[in-house]
């Protein structure tokens, strides 16, 4: 498995470049994972759906889709594309520290 | 008597009554299975109806027709199941008890996500496909249009047939051409989906014909609103798209029963096992078809693959035993391409559409992610198939689970 720094810590990733551990996961990892991305700063709002995709994700083992994610997370679809540019549900899942969501069929 | 309900009398429903009638003893059970209209759509011909190739009469059949003897038909609403006292409740409050109950009740579209799409310009200059309705206006409309520009875009997956849009402009782009007016008409393929499809390597193919055939694409759009005035849709994230004719493909749901039963996700699909076909949440209810929640393709082929499984799942059911039959989400979907020719996929959950020969290996006759005449007729049969074999529930030449043999990794 490959490797590289975050925030200082050296970390597993996968072949999408995310976490391969979502449980190594801190706010600092999801801040640099951010920045990457072309976020520069974690508000509430992107703190809401990172903390309710990690929820679901541990409870379920699946990443919400993009219309849960608007109906449940308390922030909503044209926010979401406000707060996560460019492929939300991509983005806040990598930010999250989870695999990237399998596109359904 | 033991009584097995079930729900739904569309493509799963018919070929599991089909094939779970022969094998129950008459004495001890009785089949029950409810329908809301007398009237089977083969809706894969729907895809047709706008370029004059079938008519609306082309694709309907009475449902009772394909129903075998000793199974009671239930026409009405089904208002709602209730598990916990193993019961479904009809629309005139009539009750039908059950041991074991299937729900193939399917998936439908649902204009009511996206703002402005029922607006003054709906079945005007915006259309659908996925209803007979639908397609049939548009066949109308095209007869008569003298082109501009055609979007289609897809509201959000999953969808049925998830194929069937891509098959819809190069099928505009052939009927187009044939009618001499191809420059005047500009394609343009928008979905929400990163690419022309979602497995990589079909992907890629597909999205290479779409540039051969001069279909533009927008990938990763997420619609939010259509603006009937202005004639265009706008995404989420505010990229506009102008139209003179607009086919959608809205949100698919599952019935509103499922909601109103508390058995479904946010899309009133139902959480079933992937490889059982057992309901998640109740050991007594089978799901299959478009109705459930499995990551597979949600098609025809699919739901008589998932029969398969069913069948023999359900006899080890009521025996009691352990559900041995594992479903491995295999789905194959001849996928018409324009001027006479087609390309064909075969996949399941773990292996995405490959190029090879199918289903003999190195022979075919149908070839795998090519177009070829040969996938034309293949589609072109499969409405025979389906009203002839497919509903009655006979064997395929088709194993219900994938193989490898043929394919090229
Ligand atoms: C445009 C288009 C093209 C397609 N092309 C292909 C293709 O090329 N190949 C392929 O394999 N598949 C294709 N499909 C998909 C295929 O038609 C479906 O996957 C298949 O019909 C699903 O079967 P089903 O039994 O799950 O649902 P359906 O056949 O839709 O049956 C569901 C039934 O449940 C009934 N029902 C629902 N709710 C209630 C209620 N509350 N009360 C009473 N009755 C109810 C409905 O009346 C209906 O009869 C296509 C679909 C479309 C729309």
């Amino acid at each position: 498995m490959e490797t590289r720094v975050i925030s200082g810590k050296t970390i597993e990733i996968d072949t999408d470049g995310n976490l391969a551990d979502h449980t190594v996961w801190d706010e600092n990892i999801a801040l640099e994972l951010a920045k990457e991305l072309g976020i520069d700063e974690l508000t509430d709002g992107h703190k809401k759906v990172i903390h309710y995709l990690r929820d679901e994700y541990k409870s379920s083992g699946e990443i919400p889709t993009m219309r849960k994610i608007g109906k449940k997370s308390g922030v909503d679809m044209k926010e979401l594309y406000k707060l996560f540019p460019d492929g939300p549900l991509k983005k806040a899942a990598k930010i999250s520290g989870l695999p990237k969501p399998k596109s359904c069929v | 008597m033991k009584k097995l309900v079930i729900l739904g009398a569309g493509t799963a429903g018919t070929i599991m009554a089909n094939k779970l009638a022969p094998l129950l003893n008459r004495d001890e059970w009785s089949i029950t299975i409810v329908d809301q209209f007398e009237t089977h759509y083969y809706q894969p011909g729907f895809l047709f109806i706008p370029f004059g190739i079938y008519t609306c009469r082309d694709v309907k059949k009475s449902k009772r027709d394909f129903l075998p003897n000793g199974v009671e038909v239930v026409m009405s609403v089904i208002e709602r199941v209730e598990p916990e006292k193993n019961r479904v409740i009809l629309s005139n409050n009539a009750i039908l008890s059950y041991d074991f109950l299937i729900i193939a009740t399917g998936s439908k579209i649902t204009t009511n996500e996206t703002e402005g799409l029922t607006g003054k310009l709906w079945q005007k200059n915006v259309f659908d496909f996925y209803t007979v309705e639908g397609a049939c206006h548009m066949a109308d409309y095209f007869k008569h249009w003298n082109g501009g520009k055609l979007v289609i875009n897809i509201a959000e997956m999953p969808i049925k047939c998830p194929v069937a849009p891509l098959e819809f402009v190069f099928l505009a782009d052939s009927y187009f051409t044939e009618r001499g007016m191809r420059d005047k008409v500009d394609i343009h393929y928008v979905t929400p989906l990163s690419g022309a499809f979602t497995k990589p390597k079909a992907s890629e193919i597909l999205g290479n014909m779409l540039e051969k055939k001069n279909i533009r694409l927008t990938p990763d759009y997420s619609i939010e609103r259509v603006d009937n005035e202005e004639k265009k849709i706008i995404s989420y994230d505010d990229n506009e798209i102008d139209f003179d004719v607009l086919v959608t493909v809205p949100t698919n749901i599952g019935d509103e029963y499922v909601e109103r039963s508390d058995l479904g996700d946010e899309l009133n699909f139902i959480p079933t096992d992937n490889h059982t076909l057992r309901s998640k949440d109740h050991e007594n209810i089978f799901v299959l078809g478009d109705a459930t929640d499995l990551p597979s393709s949600k098609a025809g082929s699919v739901a008589h693959f998932e029969a398969d499984i069913l069948t023999e799942n359900f006899i080890d059911a009521i025996d009691n035993r352990e559900l041995r039959a594992k479903f491995d989400g295999h789905a194959n979907c001849f996928i018409e391409s324009g001027f006479g020719k087609g390309i064909l996929i075969d996949f399941n959950y773990d292996t995405e559409p490959l190029p090879g020969k199918f289903p003999l290996p190195g022979i075919g006759p149908f070839s795998l992610l090519e177009e070829t005449r040969m996938n034309h007729y293949g589609k072109v049969m499969f409405r025979w198939i389906y009203w002839n074999m497919l509903l009655r529930g006979l064997e395929l030449p088709i194993e219900s689970n994938m193989t490898l043999a043929g394919k090229k990794l």
